[in-house]
């Protein structure tokens, strides 16, 4: 961040250096019901981010310290393949998937009513199996997916997405360039339907007014990446839906 | 469930979707905000009464009282039985609560670790803490036979409306079976039939939300226990 380059990240038609527009997303591909040994998964393709999310739980809390009397921890592990990234990266847990797993694990905790659940754990994987800039919103909008995958009680959906400073140019969804060369990166966790905010960070700096406008493009992004998030949990069941005639509660 | 419900259409509901407003309370999987109604979980929209209801597709099963399950012994202690029903939350198990005379530090010479039993739930408190009992009619420890697991939310599908499905499988394989709520179910006979009700339970499994199941298992089981040669009573 804030590295000064020669590279022109915005061009004279004001493009960006993969031919975005300033508000411009990335292209998004949402896929519920991937794995089949975890209660609950989601994939994620977010332009060259490949993200797999697996959920299991509610069950036990270990190591037995952990439980909380009164409700549910979700526990997140953020975790990069050694493959995601150009150069290889060393695998394990670093200072920075830790701050990940985190932050991912408070804004979920927002979202799902771990008051149903005492003193059990819900366990939350991120998998970035390939890196290119905004992994942990990525990762929070799979993590989401998979959640309401499993079947878990959670009040809605929490949808991740970043916007940020490049060439004093306010854009929505940073790619690796900009990302790397930009001014400021701000990733956001947001629930669409209640205007609630579960996450916000900011890398690199701005003025009042340009994270206004950011957060601004962020929350009109966050709709539309919600109602994708419902589309693949829909094309998923939607038949079993449709095809459950048959009584669902049967006495023996 | 009331003769209306069921006309009812089957919406697929998902968390945040808005499923009722005005004169509703919400029910088991919903919540209200701002006087809305809000789906808590991924499931199917269902309203009895004044109550939405949203009626899970998939999840662990949780401990409901008076539910009859199957248990697995994990640990001995002098004066009880821990037991893992398929559950987060694994059961104790008290000397009180069995049908025999147990002695203090005798739980081994009764139940060992690894021995399946039939059990009932008989209480859950706000902290779920389970308590479940053996002492009453049917309830026993379970030999022989063979154990499997399916999602809980599919054992209404293994026994179908009435008990037509179980009474099915049974007729056909001339297998003694019990599905407890918790998702596993007992099968005891003969090797072939064991089989072939596996077979048959996962096919219900893996098809649960499909039509006309009952007659396409009732099919499958009737072409596979003849090959087998397993003979129905009514042969």
């Amino acid at each position: 961040m804030g590295m000064k380059m020669d590279i022109e990240l915005i061009d004279k038609n004001g493009l960006r250096i993969d031919g975005r527009k300033p508000e411009e997303l990335r292209p998004i591909k949402i896929e519920a019901g991937v794995l089949k040994r975890a209660d609950g998964s989601a994939y994620v393709e977010w332009g060259k981010n490949k993200i797999l999310a697996a959920v299991y739980g509610p069950r036990e809390a270990h190591p037995r310290h952990l439980q909380k009397s009164n409700k549910a921890i979700v526990q997140v592990r953020y975790n990069m393949a050694p493959f995601s990234v150009g150069d290889r990266k060393r695998p394990g847990p670093d200072r920075r998937s830790v701050e990940i797993s985190k932050i991912t694990s408070e804004a979920l905790e927002h979202v799902v009513m771990t008051e149903l659940f005492p003193r059990s754990s819900i366990d939350v994987f991120i998998e970035v199996l390939q890196a290119n800039a905004g992994t942990r919103c990525a990762g929070l909008t799979a993590a989401s997916v998979a959640l309401a995958d499993a079947g878990i009680p959670m009040k809605d959906l929490v949808v991740g997405v970043a916007s940020g400073k490049v060439d004093d140019v306010v854009v929505l969804d940073l790619g690796k360039e900009e990302d790397n060369y930009g001014q400021a990166d701000v990733p956001m966790g947001y629930i669409p339907r209640t205007g609630e905010i579960v996450l916000l960070q900011m890398d690199g700096d701005m003025t009042q007014e340009e994270l206004f406008k950011a957060m601004e493009m962020s929350m009109d992004a966050a709709k539309y990446i919600y109602g994708l998030q419902k589309e693949a949990l829909r094309k998923r069941y939607e038949m079993i839906a449709r095809e459950e005639t048959e009584e669902i509660e049967g006495v023996q | 469930m009331s003769e209306e419900s069921i006309e009812v259409k089957r919406e697929l509901v998902l968390p945040g979707d808005l499923i009722a407003e005005g004169d509703m309370r919400p029910g088991t999987g919903a919540y209200a905000q701002d006087g809305k109604i809000y789906a808590a979980q991924m499931g199917i929209k269902n309203i009895s009464r004044n109550y939405v209801n949203v009626f899970p597709l998939k999840g662990h099963y949780m401990p409901k009282f008076g539910d009859k399950v199957i248990g697995i012994v994990e640990e001995m202690s002098a004066n009880s039985w821990l037991v893992d029903i398929n559950s987060p939350y694994p059961a104790p198990l008290h000397v009180n609560e069995v049908p025999w005379k147990v002695d203090f530090g005798d739980t081994g010479k009764y139940l060992k670790v690894g021995d399946v039993v039939l059990l009932k739930v008989a209480g859950i408190d706000e902290a779920k803490h389970v308590k479940v009992t053996m002492k009453e009619q049917g309830l026993r420890k379970l030999t022989g036979g063979s154990i499997m697991e399916i999602s809980a939310y599919k054992v209404p599908r293994v026994i179908g409306k009435g008990g037509s499905m179980i009474n099915i499988l049974k007729e056909y394989t001339q297998c003694r079976i019990f599905v407890g709520q918790n998702g596993r179910i007992w099968i005891d006979g003969d090797v072939d039939g064991i089989a072939l009700a596996m077979r048959a339970i996962n096919m219900i499994d893996n098809n649960a939300h499909t039509i006309g199941l009952t007659d396409r298992v009732r099919e499958f089981l009737e072409k596979e226990s003849k090959e087998i040669g397993i003979l129905s009573k009514e042969e």
